[in-house]
């Protein structure tokens, strides 16, 4: 779906374009030629904020990942709890948390906590199936990142992985995340994807 | 939170008793392209009339607040379809909310009504729940599903929540599961007897007579998790009315004591983090003391092993009736068997089994109704419905349907409901020839568990004979 555009001026939406596509009933028949019902087609499109979390998916494009850490002293159980998913808020003191970059501890620590190979997807999924849902462990985080693995490899609890990156033509969505194992080289890399880069 | 204060651990208490009264299902299908959803929760009402002699008008006019279950609006492009359920049953100008919490919507439609009651805001309630699931293609209603996951974070990563699901499966059947052909099998054993005992069930869809090598060689869901480890998708109704004890015997001889408790975790399984585990008041530090050394491989709890919100929901359940041991108090119990190693991980989180050993329960012959390893009864059957696998999974309906069917187990009237031939010509089925009555013999209590997804919600419901209860 093209010809429409979603921007934000002044703080406020402006839109232009089609949003709101509508076609043309259809009635349902039974093979006796009785109506039973009627099909209702139209194509909608939904815009959606990041809010707070939008420096995250911001940062994938840029090969790089963030998570948060609760820095505050007073919070009895989630003072220094880094938390990826990305948590605007510590589920505990509902302080505002810290902003970190882990990329180079999930460089160097990820790995697959548990994993799933799905032969399904439901409407409109974007990944290649079997998708291999990946759920990944990084070192001393409270937290276990769902994302997916890509490469050839079959996925298997403790396999050492390394984050990879949509930086080509990102989608600003989880997607831009996925995982490799560890020894996987650059060349082997899917299209549009790259290892970690430096910060700007 | 990680930790719990006193407050927030307060075993819950109703202000005065809360009484079933009565219930009724309709039937289940997979779709009813020629029936509105209306004309199902009216089916649905109209057997909770019939069963205690009244007719539809006589029953409504004890209700004063009525409390409606329907998870997901967009599988039936309807906002505010509870306003068009209320509508049609004609219920006006009467109070009424809509609950939705997932895969649990049932038994927390179950939990709002029964609290009505229970602080003294209406002498009776009207608990309605169902599901429209068959007006987009399946794979539409993937998407639908997995939209009650994170849209940022979980929705995009392929648009279907078994896969976010069974990654703790995957874990389950690692860790506990030592991914041994004999657990396999005894996965499959839970699929063959609960498609087996809808089989006997007229308002089920997925009855059917199976063996373990027919689950085995089902095709591949997510490995290990088979088409036929995985629910049914349904679309139907079900309904029941709870009354304060006055009016509860006015409209019945045998009403009986309900309690509901409810517990929750993060919607994300990504977000669990480590803690203690509540203890059951059948454990003690002692029973987990040994768990990591004898099941490595999940230093966490709940990990993606448990259900944390199961586990609280039992833990107040359990404090407050006053069962000490679900397998010795309790006659028989409805899971949300969404799928079979779901179904192993509940039995743990509620009790019936310290967790890791959950699938001796199926092993063992306890889960069955009569046990085939001894002939003789089983000690704790499960889901003699059917359940998700067998009978139906009309998510809103879910919860409020094994409650149903435990109120036709207490008053012993299994056979009468099940067993009757017009009610199976009526859906268009004939009787089977070897059906089986399914009674438990002398059941006095049931308890049914409601769970949402990967673990959101879950909502424990106890039901039982009044001079039955525990906890005076």
């Amino acid at each position: 779906m093209s010809g429409y555009s979603v921007k934000v001026v002044e703080g406020k939406y402006k839109l232009s374009g089609e949003f709101s596509t509508i076609e043309p009933n259809q009635p349902i028949f039974d093979e006796k030629g009785k109506l039973c019902g009627i099909c209702n087609p139209r194509r909608i499109v939904h815009h959606h904020s990041l809010g707070g979390e939008a420096p995250f998916f911001a940062a994938l494009a840029r090969g790089r990942l963030l998570a948060t850490r609760c820095d505050n002293e007073k919070c009895k159980d989630g003072y220094r709890s880094v938390f990826i998913p990305y948590r605007i808020h510590c589920p505990d003191c509902l302080e505002r948390n810290t902003e970190i970059d882990i990329t180079d501890l999930a460089n160097r620590t990820a790995r697959v906590y548990t994993f799933m190979v799905c032969e399904r997807s439901g409407a409109f999924n974007t990944l290649e199936k079997p998708i291999r849902f990946v759920n990944v462990a990084f070192e001393g985080t409270a937290t276990i990142l769902m994302s997916y693995l890509l490469g050839k490899a079959s996925p298997k609890i403790g396999m050492r992985l390394r984050p990879i990156f949509r930086t080509r033509n990102p989608t600003y969505t989880i997607t831009d995340l996925a995982f490799v194992p560890a020894e996987t080289r650059p060349e082997d890399l899917p299209p549009g994807f790259t290892f970690s880069l430096e910060p700007a | 939170m990680i930790t719990f204060s006193k407050r927030q651990l307060k075993i819950p208490k109703f202000s005065r008793d809360v009484y079933l009264v009565t219930g009724g299902n309709s039937e289940f299908r997979r779709a009813f392209p020629e029936k509105r959803t209306e004309e199902l929760c009216i089916e649905a009402f109209q057997e909770a009339a019939k069963y205690i002699g009244m007719t539809a008008a006589e029953l409504k006019q004890f209700i004063h607040t009525c409390y409606y279950g329907h998870f997901a609006d967009h599988f039936g492009d309807q906002l505010l379809g509870e306003a068009v359920i209320h509508d049609r049953l004609g219920l006006d100008p009467l109070g009424n909310v809509g609950i939705k919490t997932g895969g649990a919507t049932g038994g927390s439609t179950i939990w709002e009504a029964a609290k009505a009651v229970a602080s003294g805001y209406s002498d009776c309630t009207l608990a309605m729940g169902w599901e429209r699931m068959d007006e987009v293609p399946t794979d539409e209603g993937n998407n639908y599903i997995a939209c009650a996951a994170d849209k940022d974070w979980e929705t995009p990563l392929g648009h279907i929540y078994t896969g976010y699901y069974a990654v703790m499966a995957q874990k389950y059947w690692n860790v506990y599961g030592r991914e041994e052909e004999s657990f396999r099998r005894t996965l499959a054993e839970i699929s063959v007897k609960n498609h087996g005992y809808a089989y006997h069930n007229p308002f089920a869809h997925g009855g059917m007579k199976i063996t373990v090598e027919d689950v085995l060689k089902s095709p591949v869901v997510a490995y290990p998790l088979r088409a036929l480890d995985a629910c049914l998708m349904s679309v139907g109704a079900s309904c029941v009315i709870l009354a304060e004890k006055e009016t509860a015997y006015q409209m019945s001889r045998n009403p009986l004591l309900l309690y509901c408790a409810a517990g929750s975790h993060t919607l994300r399984v990504a977000d669990r983090r480590d803690m203690e585990i509540p203890l059951l008041p059948n454990e003690t530090p002692d029973t987990y003391k040994d768990l990591d050394r004898e099941f490595p491989g999940e230093e966490r709890y709940p990990g993606f092993t448990g259900f944390l919100a199961a586990r609280m929901a039992a833990y107040y359940a359990y404090h407050w009736t006053g069962i000490q041991d679900p397998c010795e108090d309790l006659d028989l119990v409805e899971l949300h068997d969404a799928f079979t190693i779901s179904d192993v991980q509940t039995y743990e989180d509620i009790g019936i089994r310290p967790y890791g050993r959950g699938r001796t329960y199926v092993e063992s012959g306890d889960c069955y109704h009569t046990n085939p390893k001894t002939g003789k009864p089983g000690k704790l059957p499960a889901n003699l419905s059917g359940g998700l696998l067998g009978c139906m999974h009309a998510v809103g309906a879910t919860g409020i349907m094994q409650v149903v069917e435990l109120m036709y187990q207490i008053h012993g009237r299994h056979a009468e409901i099940h067993g009757d031939p017009a009610r199976w010509k009526r859906y268009g089925k004939e009787k089977p020839k070897d059906w089986v009555d399914l009674q438990v013999r002398g059941a006095r209590r049931g308890l049914a568990i409601s769970h949402a997804g990967v673990g959101s919600h879950v909502t424990c419901t106890i039901v039982m004979q009044p001079d039955a209860r525990l906890d005076q």
